[in-house]
This record gives C-alpha cells, sequence and structure tokens, in this order.
C-alpha cells in the first residue's frame, strides 16, 4: 500500500490511462454506434472531472517521481487543470455535432483521454525523454483526430498536412534535445540547469543551438510565427468540435511545456532564449492581427486569432520573470474560457445538417437570435481586449511585467496589434448586429448553450476580485514554483 | 585506429546514402537507400558497443519498417515525377535555407569547437558498469525499473497508433458478403438442402435466395 501511495503525485493521469483502456474494452464489446459513442464520451468526461478533483486534493507541494522524470508541482497543477478543462469541455461541445455527422464513434473521447494524458506528461516533463513522450503521445492521437472525418476531403488533407508537418516539428525538437543531451551529458532538466547556470555555458555553443532548435520544435506546436503554416488549414479542415479542441487544450499544454523548459531546464541562458521568444511573440502578434482581416470562414479566422493570442501570451514569457510567468497563466486561464465560448458559438451556426461557417451568415444575427449574438459579440469584445471583459485584464497582466521588465517595444507593439486585430473582431459584431438578417440557424443544443453561458459568466465575472482572484493567486503560485 | 577507420566509414557510407534517400529518382530504390543508412547505423552503434541496439535496429527498422516501406511505396500509385516537379520548383529556396543553415551550424562550431559541457558527457553508449554486465543485461537492469514511466508511456503511444489506425481504416461497408460462424453453425440440412422436383424437359430458374 505504501509503495502504491508513493505514486500519489502521478494518480491523476494513471486514473485517466486505466480509465481509457477500460472504455476502450467498453466501446469494442459493445455495439458500434452513436449510443455507445456518446456513452463513453460522457465517461471520459466524468473520468477526466474525477482527475482534477484528484489534482485539487493533492497537497500544494513539488512531488519528484521516476527519478526526477516527473514532477509535480503548482505550476503542473494549475496546467493539469486548464488542460482537464479545455478537454472535457471539447468532449461536451462535440455531441450533438458528431451525432449528425454520423461521427460519434467510441474512439474519439478515448482518443481525446489519452491526448490529454500527454498533455499532463508535458506539464509534468522534467526530463528531455518525457518531454518527448508526452508530446507523441498528445500529437498522435491529434493527427488522428484531425483526420476523423474519413469522408471529408479537407478533413484528410488537415489530418495529413498536420502529421507530417507535425513530424517536421518533433524531428527539429529531436535534434535539438540530443544536442543538449550530448553537450550536458543528461537528459534531466535539473542537470542541463546547473550546467546551463555555470559560467561557461553562453560559450557552450551545442547547448545553445540545441536550445534554439527545441524552440523551433515547441513553437511549431503552439503555432507561433513563423511555425503557423498548418493553423489555418488544419482548424478549417478538421470537424469543428476538434478544431475547438486544438483550439483550447493542446494550446494550454504546449506553452507549459515551453515554460517549463525554459524555466528549469535553461535558467541562465535567458538571455540567449528571450531573444528567440521576443520574435517570435512580435511577429506572431502582428501575424495575427493582419492575416485574419481578410479571411470569410470563421475557423480560419480563429486560427489566426489564436496564433495572435499565442503571440500576446508570449510576451509574458519573454519578461522572463516570475510575474511575466503569472500573466502567461493567467492569459491563458481566460483564453481557453473565450475560444471554447466562441466555438460553442461557431457550433451553433447550423442550418438544418449544414454546418455553417462562412461569416456573412451571421448576418442580422440580432434580429433572429438575440441571446447568441449578445454571447458572440461579448467574447469578440473580450478576444479583442475591450475592458472590462475578462480578455481586457489577460492583456493587462501580461504588458505590464513586459514594461516593468523594460520591453517597451514589445509592449507597445503588442498594444498596437490588438488594436488592428480588434477590427476584425468589431467586424463579425457589425455583421451580426447591423447587416440584413439572413435565414435562422437551428434552436441551439443545451451542451452549447451550457458553454456559452459559462464562458459569458466568466468573461464578466473575472473583473469581480473574489471570482478572478482566485485564479490570479493560483497563477501566482503556480509561476513561483516554476523557478523563471 | 581500425575502430576510427570504421567508423568514418559507415558514417560517410551512411551520410552518403541518406542524400541518396531524398535524390534517388525510383523511389523503390530511395527505400533500399534507407535500409542501407540503417545498416550504416547499426555499425555504428557496434563501434560504441552497443550491439544490443544494433541488432535491434536492424530487426526493427529493416526488417519491419524499411520493407514496410517498400510495400506502400509499390502499392501507392503516388506520380513521383510530378512530386519532383515541385520539388525542382522550390528547390533553390530550400537550398538557400539548408545552406544558410549549414554555414551557420559549421561556422559555430568551427569557432567554438565541439566542447562538452561542464559534467562531460558519456563517452560510450553503455558506461562500463565494472560487474561485466553485457549491455542487454544493462538494458534490462534499467529499462523496467529507472526507465518504467518512458516504458509505459511508450505503450500508451503505440495504443494510440493502433486506435488510430483502426479508426482511419475499419469501415463497416453495407452489401459486403462476412462469414458469420453463427449461421454457419445453425445450418443444418433442413435449411441447407432444398428438394426441387425437376420436371422432365423444363429448366430451374435460380430463385431469389439465390442458393445453388
Amino acid at each position: 500500500m505504501s509503495t502504491l501511495m508513493t505514486y500519489a503525485p502521478a494518480f491523476p493521469e494513471l486514473l485517466l490511462a486505466v480509465a481509457a483502456l477500460l472504455f476502450l474494452m467498453l466501446g469494442a464489446f459493445n455495439d458500434d454506434n452513436d449510443k455507445t459513442g456518446a456513452f463513453v464520451g460522457w465517461l471520459a468526461i466524468a473520468a477526466m472531472i474525477a482527475a482534477g478533483a484528484l489534482i485539487v486534493l493533492q497537497p500544494a507541494d513539488t512531488k519528484s517521481l521516476f527519478n526526477g522524470a516527473f514532477v509535480v508541482d503548482q505550476f503542473a497543477r494549475f496546467m493539469k487543470l486548464l488542460i482537464l478543462g479545455g478537454s472535457a469541455v471539447a468532449i461536451l461541445l462535440s455531441f450533438d455535432y458528431l451525432t449528425a455527422k454520423g461521427l460519434m464513434k467510441f474512439e474519439y473521447p478515448i482518443l481525446i483521454l489519452l491526448s490529454t494524458i500527454g498533455m499532463m506528461m508535458m506539464v509534468s516533463a522534467s526530463d528531455l525523454i518525457s518531454l518527448y513522450m508526452g508530446l507523441e503521445l498528445q500529437s498522435l492521437a491529434l493527427y488522428v483526430l484531425a483526420a476523423m472525418h474519413r469522408e471529408n476531403v479537407r478533413s484528410s488533407e488537415s489530418g495529413l498536412k498536420y502529421f507530417v508537418l507535425g513530424g517536421l516539428s518533433s524531428g527539429m525538437l529531436l535534434y535539438g534535445a540530443s544536442l543538449v543531451y550530448g553537450f550536458t551529458g543528461s537528459t534531466e532538466f535539473s542537470v542541463i540547469a546547473n550546467i546551463a547556470q555555470s559560467g561557461t555555458a553562453a560559450g557552450n555553443i551545442g547547448l545553445i543551438v540545441g536550445l534554439v532548435f527545441m524552440l523551433v520544435g515547441l513553437a511549431f506546436k503552439i503555432s507561433a510565427v513563423p511555425f503557423h503554416m498548418w493553423t489555418p488549414d488544419v482548424y478549417q479542415g478538421a470537424p469543428t468540435p476538434v478544431t475547438a479542441f486544438f483550439a483550447a487544450a493542446p494550446k494550454m499544454a504546449a506553452m507549459g511545456l515551453m515554460m517549463r523548459a525554459l524555466g528549469s531546464a535553461f535558467p541562465g541562458l535567458e538571455a540567449q532564449w528571450q531573444q528567440v521568444i521576443w520574435f517570435v511573440s512580435i511577429a506572431s502578434m502582428l501575424l495575427g492581427a493582419f492575416a485574419a482581416i481578410g479571411q470569410n470562414n470563421i475557423k480560419r479566422l480563429m486560427a489566426y486569432s489564436s496564433i495572435g493570442h499565442v503571440g500576446f501570451a508570449l510576451v509574458g514569457l519573454a519578461a522572463g520573470t516570475q510575474e511575466g510567468a503569472q500573466g502567461v497563466l493567467v492569459y491563458l486561464a481566460i483564453y481557453l474560457a473565450m475560444t471554447l465560448g466562441t466555438f460553442a458559438c461557431i457550433l451553433a451556426m447550423q442550418r438544418g445538417q449544414d454546418m455553417i461557417e462562412d461569416i456573412d451568415q451571421l448576418a442580422g444575427l440580432a434580429q433572429n437570435n438575440l441571446p447568441m449574438a449578445f454571447v458572440l459579440a461579448m467574447l469578440m469584445f473580450s478576444l479583442a481586449g475591450i475592458p472590462p471583459l475578462a480578455g481586457f485584464w489577460a492583456k493587462v497582466y501580461v504588458f505590464w511585467p513586459a514594461v516593468k521588465a523594460g520591453l517597451y517595444p514589445l509592449a507597445i507593439i503588442g498594444v498596437v496589434a490588438s488594436v488592428i486585430g480588434a477590427y476584425y473582431y468589431l467586424r463579425i459584431v457589425k455583421i451580426m448586429f447591423f447587416d440584413e438578417p439572413k435565414e435562422k440557424f437551428a434552436p441551439i443544443s443545451t451542451n452549447l448553450a451550457v458553454v456559452m453561458g459559462a464562458s459569458l459568466f466568466f468573461i464578466f465575472a473575472f473583473a469581480i476580485p473574489q471570482l478572478g482572484g482566485p485564479i490570479v493567486s493560483a497563477a501566482e503560485a503556480a509561476a513561483k514554483s516554476l523557478r523563471l | 585506429m581500425i575502430a576510427a577507420i570504421f567508423f568514418y566509414l559507415f558514417a560517410i557510407l551512411s551520410v552518403i546514402s541518406a542524400v541518396m534517400v531524398i535524390s534517388a529518382r525510383n523511389p523503390v530504390h530511395a527505400v533500399l537507400f534507407l535500409i542501407l543508412t540503417f545498416f550504416n547505423a547499426a555499425g555504428l552503434f557496434v563501434l560504441l558497443s552497443a550491439e544490443f541496439l544494433a541488432l535491434l535496429l536492424i530487426i526493427v527498422y529493416v526488417g519491419a519498417v524499411a520493407v514496410l516501406f517498400l510495400f506502400v511505396v509499390m502499392m501507392l500509385d503516388v506520380d513521383f515525377a510530378e512530386l519532383k516537379a515541385g520539388f525542382i520548383k522550390n528547390a533553390p529556396v530550400g537550398a538557400l535555407i539548408g545552406g544558410v543553415v549549414l554555414i551557420e551550424l559549421v561556422a559555430l562550431f568551427i569557432a567554438h569547437g565541439f566542447e562538452i559541457g561542464a559534467s562531460g558527457a558519456v563517452q560510450t553508449a553503455v558506461p562500463s558498469t565494472g560487474s561485466g554486465l553485457d549491455n542487454t543485461t544493462a538494458l534490462g537492469l534499467v529499462l523496467y525499473t529507472k526507465y518504467v514511466y518512458f516504458f509505459q508511456a511508450a505503450g500508451l503511444i503505440l495504443l494510440v497508433a493502433m486506435i488510430g489506425a483502426i479508426v482511419l481504416t475499419l469501415r463497416h461497408k453495407e452489401g459486403v458478403k462476412r462469414q458469420s460462424i453463427p449461421a454457419q453453425v445453425a445450418r443444418n440440412p433442413k435449411t441447407a438442402i432444398e428438394v426441387i422436383q425437376v420436371p422432365s424437359g423444363g429448366a430451374i430458374l435460380p430463385t431469389a435466395e439465390g442458393k445453388g
């Protein structure tokens, strides 16, 4: 029993892994139909909630398992809760769509579950091998999910594109990791950190080249410019609930992994990695702002929007301070709520059996369905960063540490980019409220309405200290444990 | 001395064959060059006295993966000429970027040398344990103990690969005749045999059930 309890910090992951295997059996030995799929979907949500409860119940300390390959600290717990929330809501969003398209297979929630385990391993990684293992477990499941809609050419294209480019980025990451291993002699973050902090580290070119290659691989995963090319195509081609999932949980995990790797494996090399983050951040913000303007497909627009938001979040990381890390975490939490709410609205854009993805088709939504138009408008305002909505506070939390750290150009470009970006968010609001109404959408299902309502509540309530405060202080505790 | 000669032999051959993998005109030749690359890499492992890994590389990669590639290449009707055309169109840009990165890397390593970090990297694939363990035993000792986490994670990754392959390829087509064992077992002479009186000079047309 006591041996078992030593693995207590890994219980959430173990629970999910066992659940995934059980559900797989359950699905395989039942009829292969929508009912089984939906049942397994609800079970997967229940398993994620249980795992979340286990994480909340864990004592707030730092534990390391498996010879330092797996670390559980406040940062990991914070990120894992975000990841579990994102995954569970993504499954919740998918029931109606998948059933309508005949895609509600039991493998769908199981793949999301396995991918979630990979993400949780990513944010707990403190060894190059566990970093890569988590990343691959996550990505491999995502490739399959993207291509899930086999009859749809775009879905297959998006799966293949994601797979090839994801494989390329994994190759870059592995090349970087092999250099880091070769020039430090260990895959453990703690040993790498010791060498990175020693005086000779700045002259250790192999280590720095390895670091840069690893950053390239990770930038692919968070779809930061200049490694963002896959994002719009994959977002557009994948089935919409899968896109909602892509925009939520994996982003959190990849950001978490990046922060974990930079914070605990490469302290002392800030000067080197900050340049990279600095450039990637500016490029992402600007591309996110400009490239989204011409988009007519709302999923493509959200892809560019997510690129821009990754840029904003990286501003906090570029500051390289604990406050900056806290800002990134707050930003991620708020972005998660906003993006899930927005995708709930996108999934509600449906006429009969047809999913609508054209932004023009939103015209006059305010006259047809005022509550939905209101929710979507508020989410757009929040994504644009208009006070007093949560999206505004998110930007404050990342820009302020950057200003404090003296990164004025970064903060100024960030503000300019968010003003430019506001144009396309506001355009959607304008189309919904001031254009001639088009045909009505189908009635909104309960699941989507619940997610929309929760998201709306969150973006308004964040400004209230009693509600936003716990998130901010949890992010602070998480940032403290990250040693950034 | 001999080790060094063999190192350069294997290293140069593996680089050349790797280049040939992407430049060979015939895709089957490309896969064969890939196999050659794996063989040379296995040779390098032997030089590092990691004979277990070397054999594993040959069995897994040469035996299974490369042959699988070969099948895929032969079965898929990919128009390689067209792919090549696209490649040649973009080749100058690719070559430029590749060249710049190569020059940067070479310049960096020439300027700074291959300094090993403070702790010093492991010089051989299997550090001598002093107790005369061969490296299969040494791997076995850590694989299920120290590295159990990675081992299990790899298991989950393979599970995802399996689920993915099934999800993306298995389809239950309507109208396909499948073997149904219960139906076969439940067959008895009464249901299987039909006695028909053939009128002399007449013919029997197949019934709607299509039994014959």
